[in-house]
C-alpha cells in the first residue's frame, strides 16, 4: 500500500468558519441570544474636548423607570483605570475630561430605548478648558507624554555636509478609522460566586480580564473571557474593547443581571481611538550617485490623551523609517503628542506605514529633482546582504535581505519600465488625463517590539474517538488564524482538517495571552500548537507500536498522515482512532499544552541598539493610476504584487490577506478622511461621510503573486508573518499620483498631501498650474 | 402604541406586534432571531443588512417592519436548503470570499439578486455595481467578483454540492 503523505499544509483551504458565515449563522458577540433578563448599558460622554466636570447629577436618570442604575467613578468597587501600558486612563472620568466622547458615566436600562432615555436625564455640566488637537499644536505648546526615544548612527550633519543633494521638509499623515464592519462589544453574565463570564469582541481576551478584575477589584481567576470571533479587528479591538467590558462588567456588578454595551456604529466610531496622525519634519543628503546618505527625523505621532500602545507605535515608527533602505547616517528622534483627541491606538501597521511614508517622501522629492526613475533611485540604496550595507540604524545586520531579488522580479513581471515610457508618451498626448506608475518596496520586522509579548499557549485535546478540540491563545478576526492553526495541528497529528475543531479562544484554556497582534498571532501560537502535538505524538508512538504489533523500538519509524498511522513502505497500518482508542484503554493522558517563546530578541531602548525583531517580511508593488485633472478623481488602473511569506501555510489565505491589506492602505493614502470640528468634536462619524473604498475603488487589475522558494528559517514551516506588512505597499499609488502629476507641470516641485482625495490632488493640480518652476526662478535671477 | 402585523419571511408567516418605529433589520434580528442580517451602520451606508423584498435587494435598516406586511421577505437563512448550500455560498467557500464574515450575509443578498435577473451572465463590470451598496473592510473585494463571477459562468449548473460542515 502506497500512502500520499497527505498534508493540509503549504495548499489553499476555505476559511474555518466560512460555512458559518455564508449560512449567516457565524456568531458575533451581539448575535449571541439574548440570556435571561438581560440589561444594557450605555454611555453619558463628554460635551468637550477639555474641561472640568462642575455638575453631574444623575439622580433623576436614576429615577426612570426600567432604568436600574446609573453608575459613575464613585461606583467603581476596584480601581478607576483601564489602561492598557501605564496607569492613565480612567474607566469613567473623574473631574477631569480630556476628549469628546469621553465616558463620565454609564446608563443600565431594559432597551436601547431606556438608555437613551436615561442618558438624557443625567445633569451635567462641564467648564470647557483649552484643548490642543494636532501633534503641530502639541509640538509647539511642548504638549508631550513621557519618553524620548532616539535611534542614532554615524554622524547626520557631518554627512548632510557633505551630500550632493540636500533638503529638508514636513510630512503629515492621516489619521485612519478601522471600520472592522462588526463594531464593538462585550457581553457579561454574572456567575455564581462573584465570578462572571465575558463574551467579548477583542483582539486581546487577557487584557479584557486583567482590566475587569482591576476595575472590579477582584483576582482574575474569577474572570472567563471568550471571543466567539470579531467582524473585523486590525487592531482597532487590540486594547479598546476592553472598556466596553468593564464597563458592562461594573454594570452586571451593580444589578446582578447579565450586561450587553453594544456600540452602534456612531457612537463607536465617537469614542474609539484611530490610526495616529502624525507629524514629521527631516532632513535628508544622498550622494553624486542618488545615494541616500543621510536622513534626519523628528516625528510625533498623535497620541491623543492617553497612552494607550502609543509608546510601542512609535518604535515600530522609528524601527521601520530606514524601510527597506541602508542609510548609513541616521538620527531619527520621536515623541509623543499628548493631545485631546480620543486615544489613538493599533492600527495595522503600527506605526510602520506612518515611519515609511518618511522615507518614500524623501526618495520621491529626490527622484523629481534628479529627474530620475524613482523605483531606480530606490533600489541604489537597499540593503545588500554584505558587511558594509546590511546593518539598520539600531546596528542589527539584516539576515539575507531580499528586497534586490523582489525588486529585479517584479520590474520583470511587471513591465515596470517599458509601461512607464509608454505612459510618458501617453501623458504627451493627452492633456486632461494623464497617467502614471508608482513602485513601493517594503521591509517589515516581525515581533512585538516589547520583546516579552513574544510568547504563547496552546491547549490540544484528543477524544477517545480521535476527534480533536483545539485551544490556542490566539483570536480570530477574519485573518485566517484558526484555520492556519487547525493545519499545523492537523499536519502535526497527521489527521484530516475536519477532525480537528478550532474552539473559541478562551482565557480558561490559555492563560496570560498576548494579543493577537503584530501580524505574529501565526507564528507564536503556531509554534506552540506544534510544541501540544510533538507532546502528544511522544506519547501515541509506543501505543502505535502495539497497535501495529511491531517493536516499540520502531516508534520513530511510524509515520502519522490523513488519519492513518503506518511505517511507510511496510505493511503494518492502523489509523489515528484506533490507536487513540487503545491510548485511553492504556490510561495514557490524551491532552496537553504547548509553549513557544521567541528567542534571542532583546532591544535597549535607552540606547537604541539590539535586536527587536525575530525576522523580517520583504515585498514590493508597482501601481499604475488615471487623474482626471478637471475633478481631481483618480483610480488605481493595475496593480502588482510580490510578497514574501516565506513557505505559506495556507496559500489562499495569505493571499486574501495581501488584498485586503492593499486595499485598506489605498483607503488611508486616498479617500479615507477624519474630518473633526473645531471644538474637537469627530463630524465624520459613519460611512455616509467617511468613506472606505467600496468595491469601485478596488484595483481594475489586481495582480499579486507570492514570492518563490522563500522559506523562512526558525519560524513555523518556513512561512513569514503576513496581516501588516503589505499594507504598506498601498504607498506605489502617492508614487504613481506624483508621476501623473509631473507632466502638469514638468519641472515644478509636487506638494500632495495625503489622503490623496480628489479635493487635495485638485488642488495640487490647480497650485501646480501657478507654481513656478525651477527654470522659471532661474531664469527671473539671471535677466 | 404597538400594533400586530403579518411578516413573510423566508417562506413563513410571523404574527409580532411592533412599534410603528421598528425597523426591519430590528424585526428581523431582536424579534425572530434572524441574525444573520447585521447591523452595520444602521443608516444605509454599509449594506451588512441588505435582504430581499419581494425579490428586491432592500436595506433592512432603513425599511420599516410595518410596510413589510404583505410582501415576501428573503434573508440570508433561506438560502441553503436542506443543508445543501446556493452555489453562490459555495463559491464564497471555496474562492475564500470571507475573511470575517460580517459583510458576507449581505453582500450574498446582493449577488444572489444580482443573478436571479437572469439573462446574459454578468460580467466583473455589472458585478461591481450590484454590490456596489455593499462595504467589505477585510477582502480587498476581489475574492468576492471572483466568487460571483465564478457562480454567473455556471449558472445553468448548481455547482458543486455542499459540504455538510461536519
Ligand atoms: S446596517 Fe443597513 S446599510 Fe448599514
Ligand atoms: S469579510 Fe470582513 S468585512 Fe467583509
Amino acid at each position: 500500500m502506497t500512502h500520499s503523505q497527505k498534508t493540509p499544509l503549504h495548499r489553499p483551504a476555505p476559511h474555518e468558519s466560512c460555512y458559518l458565515h455564508v449560512k449567516g449563522e457565524a456568531r458575533y458577540v451581539h448575535d449571541v441570544p439574548p440570556p435571561p433578563g438581560l440589561l444594557h448599558a450605555a454611555l453619558v460622554t463628554s460635551p468637550v474636548a477639555h474641561g472640568r466636570i462642575v455638575e453631574l447629577d444623575v439622580s433623576a436618570a436614576r429615577a426612570l423607570p426600567r432604568v436600574h442604575a446609573v453608575l459613575t467613578a464613585a461606583d467603581v468597587p476596584g480601581v478607576n483605570d483601564c489602561s492598557a501600558v501605564i496607569a492613565d486612563e480612567p474607566l469613567l472620568a473623574d473631574g477631569e475630561v480630556h476628549c469628546c466622547g469621553q465616558a463620565i458615566a454609564v446608563v443600565v436600562a431594559e432597551s436601547l430605548a431606556d438608555c437613551r432615555a436615561a442618558v438624557a436625564a443625567v445633569k451635567l455640566r462641564v467648564e470647557a478648558l483649552p484643548a490642543i488637537f494636532s501633534s503641530r499644536e502639541a509640538v509647539a505648546a511642548g504638549s508631550y507624554m513621557n519618553g524620548v526615544h532616539i535611534i542614532e548612527r554615524g554622524d547626520v550633519q557631518g554627512a548632510l555636509a557633505r551630500c550632493a543633494l540636500r533638503f529638508s521638509g514636513e510630512i503629515e499623515t492621516s489619521g485612519q478609522e478601522h471600520f472592522y464592519l462588526e463594531t464593538h462589544a462585550a457581553l457579561v453574565l454574572p456567575e455564581e460566586g462573584g465570578t462572571y463570564k465575558i463574551t467579548s469582541s477583542t483582539q486581546h481576551p487577557s487584557e479584557v480580564q486583567a482590566n475587569v478584575a482591576k476595575v472590579l477589584g477582584i483576582p482574575r481567576n474569577r474572570i472567563v473571557v471568550e471571543v466567539l470571533r470579531m467582524g473585523g479587528g486590525f487592531g482597532g479591538k487590540e486594547t479598546q474593547g476592553a472598556h466596553l467590558a468593564a464597563w458592562a462588567a461594573l454594570a452586571a456588578r451593580h444589578t446582578g443581571r447579565p450586561v450587553e454595551c453594544w456600540m452602534n456604529r456612531d457612537q463607536d466610531m465617537l469614542f474609539s481611538g484611530k490610526r495616529h496622525p502624525w507629524y514629521s519634519r527631516y532632513e535628508a543628503g544622498f550622494d553624486a550617485h542618488g545615494v541616500l546618505q543621510a536622513l534626519d527625523v523628528f516625528t510625533v505621532p498623535n497620541g491623543g490623551w492617553s497612552n494607550d500602545l502609543s509608546r510601542a507605535i512609535l518604535d515600530r515608527c522609528l524601527f521601520h523609517i530606514d524601510n527597506a533602505y541602508f542609510i548609513p547616517h541616521v538620527r531619527f528622534e520621536g515623541r509623543i503628542a499628548r493631545t485631546n483627541r480620543p486615544s489613538n491606538t493599533a492600527f495595522r501597521g503600527f506605526g510602520a506605514p506612518q515611519g515609511v511614508m518618511i522615507v518614500e517622501e524623501v526618495f520621491n522629492r529626490a527622484a523629481e529633482a534628479l529627474g530620475l526613475d524613482p523605483a531606480e533611485l530606490r533600489s541604489r540604496s537597499f540593503y545588500r546582504d554584505d558587511e558594509e550595507h546590511n546593518r539598520t540604524p539600531y546596528d542589527f545586520p539584516l539576515p539575507g535581505p531580499r528586497s534586490q531579488r523582489i525588486h529585479e522580479e517584479l520590474m520583470e513581471s511587471s513591465e515596470y519600465v517599458a509601461r512607464r515610457e509608454a505612459l510618458e508618451a501617453f501623458n504627451q498626448r493627452s492633456p486632461l488625463v494623464k497617467r502614471g506608475i508608482g513602485y513601493q518596496p517594503l521591509k517589515f520586522g516581525v515581533s512585538f517590539t516589547h520583546s516579552m509579548l513574544n510568547q504563547a499557549g496552546a491547549l490540544v485535546l484528543i477524544y477517545s474517538d480521535g476527534s480533536v478540540q483545539l485551544n490556542h491563545g490566539g483570536t480570530e478576526m477574519g485573518q485566517g488564524l484558526h484555520t492556519k492553526m487547525m493545519a499545523v495541528c492537523a499536519h502535526e497529528l497527521g489527521v484530516p482538517m475536519g477532525r480537528i475543531r478550532a474552539m473559541n479562544t478562551a482565557t480558561d484554556k490559555v492563560p496570560n495571552t498576548s494579543a493577537t497582534a503584530a501580524s505574529a498571532g501565526t507564528d507564536l501560537n503556531g509554534a506552540a500548537v506544534h510544541a501540544a502535538c510533538v507532546t502528544l505524538l511522544a506519547r501515541l508512538r509506543p501505543v502505535a507500536a502495539k497497535v501495529l504489533g511491531v517493536d516499540v523500538a520502531r516508534a520513530p519509524d511510524i509515520a502519522f498522515a490523513d488519519g492513518q498511522v503506518y511505517i511507510p513502505g511496510e505493511s503494518y497500518e492502523t489509523s489515528f482512532d484506533a490507536v487513540v482508542r487503545r491510548a485511553y484503554e492504556d490510561q495514557v493522558s490524551l491532552s496537553s499544552t504547548g509553549y513557544y517563546r521567541t528567542p534571542n530578541i532583546k532591544y535597549d531602548a535607552s540606547i537604541g541598539r539590539g535586536k527587536p525583531f525575530h525576522y523580517y517580511a520583504y515585498g514590493a508593488a508597482v501601481s499604475e493610476v488615471e487623474v482626471n485633472l478637471l475633478t481631481g478623481e483618480h483610480r488605481v488602473l493595475r496593480t502588482d504584487i510580490l510578497h514574501d511569506v516565506g513557505d505559506s501555510l495556507v496559500p489562499s489565505i495569505d493571499r486574501g490577506q495581501i488584498e485586503g491589506a492593499f486595499v485598506q492602505g489605498l483607503g488611508w493614502l486616498s479617500c479615507e478622511e477624519l474630518v473633526w470640528n473645531d471644538k474637537g468634536f469627530l463630524l465624520t462619524h459613519s460611512p455616509d461621510s467617511y468613506k472606505i473604498p467600496t468595491i469601485g475603488n478596488m484595483p481594475t487589475d489586481f495582480r499579486v503573486e507570492l514570492l518563490q522558494q522563500a522559506t523562512q528559517p526558525d519560524v513555523i514551516h518556513g512561512s513569514k508573518a503576513v496581516g501588516e506588512p503589505p499594507f504598506l505597499l498601498a504607498i506605489s499609488m502617492v508614487t504613481a499620483l506624483r508621476h501623473a502629476l509631473a507632466s502638469v507641470r514638468p519641472g515644478a516641485a509636487i506638494e500632495l498631501k495625503v489622503p490623496c482625495t480628489p479635493e487635495a490632488v485638485l488642488r495640487e493640480i490647480e497650485r501646480l498650474r501657478e507654481a513656478v518652476t525651477v527654470q522659471e526662478r532661474q531664469h527671473e535671477l539671471t535677466t | 402604541m404597538k400594533t400586530l402585523v403579518s411578516l413573510d419571511v423566508n417562506g413563513r408567516t410571523y404574527e409580532i406586534a411592533v412599534s410603528p418605529e421598528l425597523t426591519l433589520l430590528e424585526a428581523l434580528r431582536y424579534e425572530l432571531g434572524l441574525t444573520g442580517s447585521k447591523q452595520g451602520c444602521d443608516k444605509g451606508d454599509c449594506g451588512a443588512c441588505t435582504v430581499l423584498v419581494d425579490d428586491r435587494p432592500t436595506l433592512a435598516c432603513l425599511t420599516l417592519a410595518v410596510a413589510v406586511q404583505g410582501r415576501k421577505v428573503r434573508t440570508v437563512e433561506s438560502l441553503a436548503q436542506a443543508n445543501v448550500l446556493h452555489p453562490l455560498q459555495d463559491a464564497f467557500d471555496q474562492h475564500g470570499a470571507a475573511q470575517c464574515g460580517f459583510c458576507t450575509p449581505g453582500i450574498l443578498m446582493s449577488a444572489v439578486s444580482l443573478l436571479e435577473q437572469g439573462g446574459d451572465a454578468p460580467d466583473r463590470l455589472s458585478i461591481k455595481k450590484a454590490l456596489s451598496g455593499n462595504l467589505c473592510r477585510c477582502t480587498g473585494y476581489t475574492k468576492i467578483i471572483d466568487a460571483v463571477e465564478d457562480v454567473a459562468a455556471n449558472t445553468s449548473s448548481p455547482g458543486p454540492p455542499g459540504h455538510t460542515g461536519s
